[in-house]
């Protein structure tokens, strides 16, 4: 499956590495969609998952916190401080709540590109 | 061994419990129960009626028995027994032979003989069946009448409430509700508190019949007057269930129960009876502890052991109707055996009483209601004979100089019953904490202790605490996984290293990469040091969201805007350029509780827009984000007041300008009344100062919120100097020791030695760190700057302030508004 997935995923450009801040997260518009883009930079490592919390379906969570929890990265919402693994997206702090979306992100130079799926039809 | 249980109660659900955990080899165990459903918590029987529903109450789930290889036969009782054969035989005709028999029957509700108890709309309070038949019932019924003010009465007519029928009656035959348990004064308070809540009740009233015609209609009294219902609960009291026993020539008591020895046998050395069937001591024990008490003596004694059992203490503690009622020990001896204290407050509804020897040293039992925090304390002295030492009415009202109130644990002997449902002593639990079970629910897994009514888990808890201590291990609140010690201890180590950005503080004294929880904290500690602009690189990523927008994130994911408006004091122009700004924006406006104005509604990237304006007016930032000092309220005081006795407004603005911006574990508010009559509320403040004929009273510590608490007074008449070096000692004291998000009623009420200590260490300097706090504090005030003019200044900083990073100028097309009342509001979130 993985290799499919790969072949057609697309690669579109969200910003420059400056333009996010160290150890935090911005919004990225992506045609309809909001996507969080994170820069886990103490590990120097990237993540992008939808912005919408599933809590209260509120377009937040590239302004929450990022950190880890027994090494696994993880975002707080900012409104009720739900955390998300950002590796798959599964609600950490509340196992009934839905789990968000996430992104490959790729950096070339200092550009970063975030993976998604084109929508069919 | 075959043992055969008659009755899947309670205390014979213990029994088989209890038993099996021994796991004796070659061991046959049937139960027979009479009704449908396994053994249930019937002390909690009217949780049924606030939507439990059976399974919950269950003790264990039926597979439970056959899984411990008991065989259980439920709506199949026993019928008849054969003693000299040893069998026993049920309704539907299974006989089953045994070594040991236990009676663990249980008890009846008794229905007193009169006429009419026969019709339709009668009901007794017993069994879960009992409770259907009743809520099946009561969608018709439109008046209740509950006969029997004692504990099961008021249970029932709490039921009858919970059911809809909201005109409910209270019929009691003594001249007060639970006559055996409380005192007329404790009654009174009771009556009041349900009278309170809608029921009606009845004292002094024999009831001599039950009207109707097949169906119930009222019921009628000696007096020959009567009262309409159309649904009746008998619970007049209880009758052990011995006639099978009776039947099989085993004694029992002439007003009924099967009289046992201290061993629990009845009179067939074979033959053993536990729970409210069992006599002992010409006593029916009609609560469950005993029950279980008698199950464990049963299977000692079974089993080849000697235990006996020597009565047992009937102290009890619930909750009936919302309202707490206990009573301990003898809880009214003869009035010429002891010395009774009392303390009554009709206000509150409470009552408490002890009961004394005649000397003052020891308690004999006592009442309390509306209030029985005391009463695990209070039974344990009781039954640990324990002298009592200071004055004999601290035990009543709790000593009213602060102090370390779950020191009262140490006191207790070991063999002090901590858990008397699971009979779990003071040394079980200390023995279980040092064998490494440190948390509550290790201590609740490993001795059973607060598994059943759980109300000495306060205890449970002081124990695990103290136990710790005493072995040397620091009790303490460590932040997170990323650092092992409480915010104190990181405060101290930060300054001592010199620490200055989140990740150099992760760096030297933390591990792994951080979270929600200690960043914030971490922030916190290192604005209250060196008072750095807090979106510095390095710091901005580690605020809180809301610090780190300076802006209170709300629904839709809009943010409101607070500027400072110092002691609520403000001119017109000012007011003119914020409806003016709040116009331009599209803002909500509301007056806050602290006296100054909250616009909301504003798109992330117009917060710098809508700064710069506010700016260029004068204001600056109001910190309404921050975990920080937000407002010093005021009331106008003595430049108009007639009684104003100082000018409280330029008081709160200069307490208010001096601490701006002040960063703390958690929110700081204040207020300055300029006379005693108090319109500015500074008593329920962090910090709160009222005009006095000599100077300023300084009040702190007080706290509004969820939990309101009257602040404490800290200095008296002092002048206006006094007293800021004063606040400048209390604040920097509690921002150096509080833990994390702890307001200062909170910090206070966990403070070894109180206000006493505080009041030392701030007025008299008992610790020698005046003059370093208050050196620390003046460092913060001169490093004040206002956190929105930088931003808005700086290119870097501001650009952080959009929604999307790829298109700046867009708003998140997300964020909806509704109208209201001519203004907009948020769309309500799902």
């Amino acid at each position: 499956m993985s290799t499919i997935t790969k072949e057609k995923m697309t690669w579109f450009f969200a910003c420059k590495v400056e333009d996010v801040p160290a150890n935090g997260g911005v919004c990225v518009k992506y045609k309809d969609e909001q996507i969080a883009l994170f820069h886990f930079a103490r590990r120097g490592e990237w993540y992008a998952s939808q912005n919408l919390c599933p809590h209260r379906q509120q377009m937040a969570l590239s302004r929450g916190m990022i950190g880890a929890q027994q090494g696994e990265p993880k975002v707080a919402c900012p409104f009720h401080k739900k955390t998300f693994s950002l590796a798959d997206g599964r609600c950490l702090s509340d196992e009934h709540e839905c789990a968000i979306k996430v992104y490959p992100v790729k950096l070339e130079d200092d550009r970063i590109y975030i993976g998604v799926h084109p929508i069919p039809g | 061994m075959k043992i055969v249980v008659i009755g899947n109660g309670m205390v014979g659900f213990k029994f088989c419990r209890k038993i099996t955990e021994r796991q004796i080899p070659g061991l046959q165990l049937v139960v027979f129960g009479e009704e449908r459903h396994p053994a249930y918590d019937r002390v909690h029987l009217s949780s049924y009626f606030e939507g439990k529903s059976t399974a919950d109450l269950l003790l264990a789930p039926k597979n439970w028995y056959a899984d411990n290889g008991i065989r259980l036969l439920l709506g199949d009782p026993v019928h008849h027994i054969s003693p000299g054969v040893q069998t026993v035989t049920s309704r539907s005709g299974i006989t089953e032979s045994y070594d040991v028999l236990v009676f663990a029957t249980g008890s009846s509700a008794f229905v007193p003989p009169m006429p009419g108890t026969d019709q339709k709309g009668v009901f007794v309070y017993r069994t879960l069946d009992d409770l259907e038949l009743m809520k099946s019932a009561a969608r018709k019924a439109r008046r209740a009448a509950v006969i029997g003010g004692g504990l099961l009465g008021l249970e029932a007519a709490k039921s009858c409430m919970d059911l809809g029928i909201a005109d409910t009656t209270i019929v009691e035959y003594a001249p007060r509700l639970m006559p055996r348990q409380i005192d007329q004064n404790g009654s009174e308070i009771l009556q009041r508190q349900l009278l309170a809540l809608g029921l009606k009740i009845r004292t002094n009233a024999y009831t001599t019949s039950i009207r109707g015609d097949g169906q119930a209609t009222g019921i009628g009294f000696e007096d020959g007057s009567s009262i309409p219902a159309d649904m009746i609960v008998i619970s007049a009291g209880i009758r052990p269930r011995d006639e099978l026993a009776a039947a099989a020539g085993l004694e029992t008591g002439s007003r009924g129960g099967i009289i046992v020895n201290d061993r629990m046998q009845a009179s067939h050395a074979n033959i053993y009876a536990i729970g409210e069937c069992a006599l002992y001591d010409h006593t029916i024990y009609g609560l469950v502890a005993p029950g279980y008490e008698m199950a464990d003596i049963a299977i000692d004694n079974i089993l080849g052991g000697d235990r006996t059992f020597g009565g047992f203490d009937m102290s009890t503690k619930l909750k009936l109707v919302g309202v707490d009622v206990a009573s301990f020990g003898d809880p009214f001896p003869p009035p010429d055996t002891c010395r009774v204290i009392v303390f009554e407050d009709q206000v509150a509804g409470v009552y408490k009483r002890i009961n004394m020897t005649d000397d003052g040293q020891y308690i004999l039992g006592g009442i309390l209601i509306g209030d029985a925090s005391s009463y695990n304390m209070l039974l344990q002295k009781v039954k640990n004979k324990i002298k009592v030492t200071g004055k004999p009415e601290d035990e009543l009202l709790g000593s009213r100089s602060s102090g370390d109130t779950a020191a009262g644990v140490l006191g207790l002997p070991p063999d002090a019953m901590i858990c008397s449902c699971e009979s779990v002593s003071k040394a079980a639990i200390c023995k279980a904490v040092e064998d490494g079970h440190e948390t509550f629910n290790a201590v609740k897994k490993c001795t059973g202790a607060s598994t059943s009514c759980g109300g000495c888990a306060p205890m449970v808890k002081d124990l695990i605490t103290y136990t710790l201590k005493s072995q040397g291990k620091y009790v303490r609140n460590v932040l997170c996984e990323h650092f092992g010690y409480s915010r104190q201890e990181l405060f101290d180590l930060i300054r001592l290293r010199n620490l200055r950005t989140y990740d150099d503080v992760l760096d030297h004294i933390g591990q792994g990469d951080g979270c929600e929880v200690c960043k914030p904290a971490v922030s916190s500690i290192l604005a209250s040091l060196w008072n750095d602009m807090i979106l510095a690189k390095g710091n901005d990523t580690a605020q809180d969201s809301n610090d780190r927008y300076l802006a209170n994130i709300q629904k839709g994911g809009t943010y409101s805007v607070v500027p400072r408006i110092p002691g609520g004091e403000i001119t017109p122009q000012k007011l003119m350029a914020i409806g003016r700004i709040a116009e331009k924006y599209n803002l909500y406006t509301k007056i806050t509780g602290g006296q100054r104005i909250d616009m909301f509604g504003a798109h992330v990237g117009d917060l710098p827009l809508i700064w710069e304006e506010l700016i260029a007016e004068g204001f600056e930032s109001g910190h309404a984000y921050g975990k920080a000092l937000r407002t010093v309220k005021s009331c106008v005081g003595s430049t108009w007041c007639r009684f104003g006795l100082h000018d409280s407004v330029s008081y709160a603005i200069r307490v208010e300008e001096r601490y701006r911006g002040l960063r703390a574990p958690h929110k700081l508010k204040s207020a300055v009344s300029g006379c005693i009559r108090e319109c500015a509320e500074a008593q329920s403040k962090d910090f709160g100062i009222i005009a006095t004929e000599k100077g300023w009273n300084l009040y702190v510590c007080g706290n509004g919120g969820s939990k309101p608490q009257h602040a404490h007074l800290l200095a008296a008449d002092i002048d206006s100097e006094t007293c800021i070096r004063y606040i400048d000692r209390f604040l920097m004291f509690y921002i150096k020791t509080a833990d994390p998000l702890t307001r200062t009623a909170t910090w206070l009420n966990k403070m070894d030695g109180g206000i006493d200590y505080l009041r030392n260490v701030v007025v008299k300097d008992s610790l020698g760190i005046a003059e370093e706090l208050e050196r620390e504090m003046q460092l913060l005030v001169d490093n004040y700057k206002c956190e929105w003019k930088e931003v808005v200044e700086t290119p870097a900083l501001r650009k952080r302030f959009s929604h999307f990073v790829n298109a700046p100028e867009d708003k998140d097309p997300n964020v909806r508004f509704e109208t209201l009342r001519g203004q907009k509001k948020a769309l309500e979130w799902k």
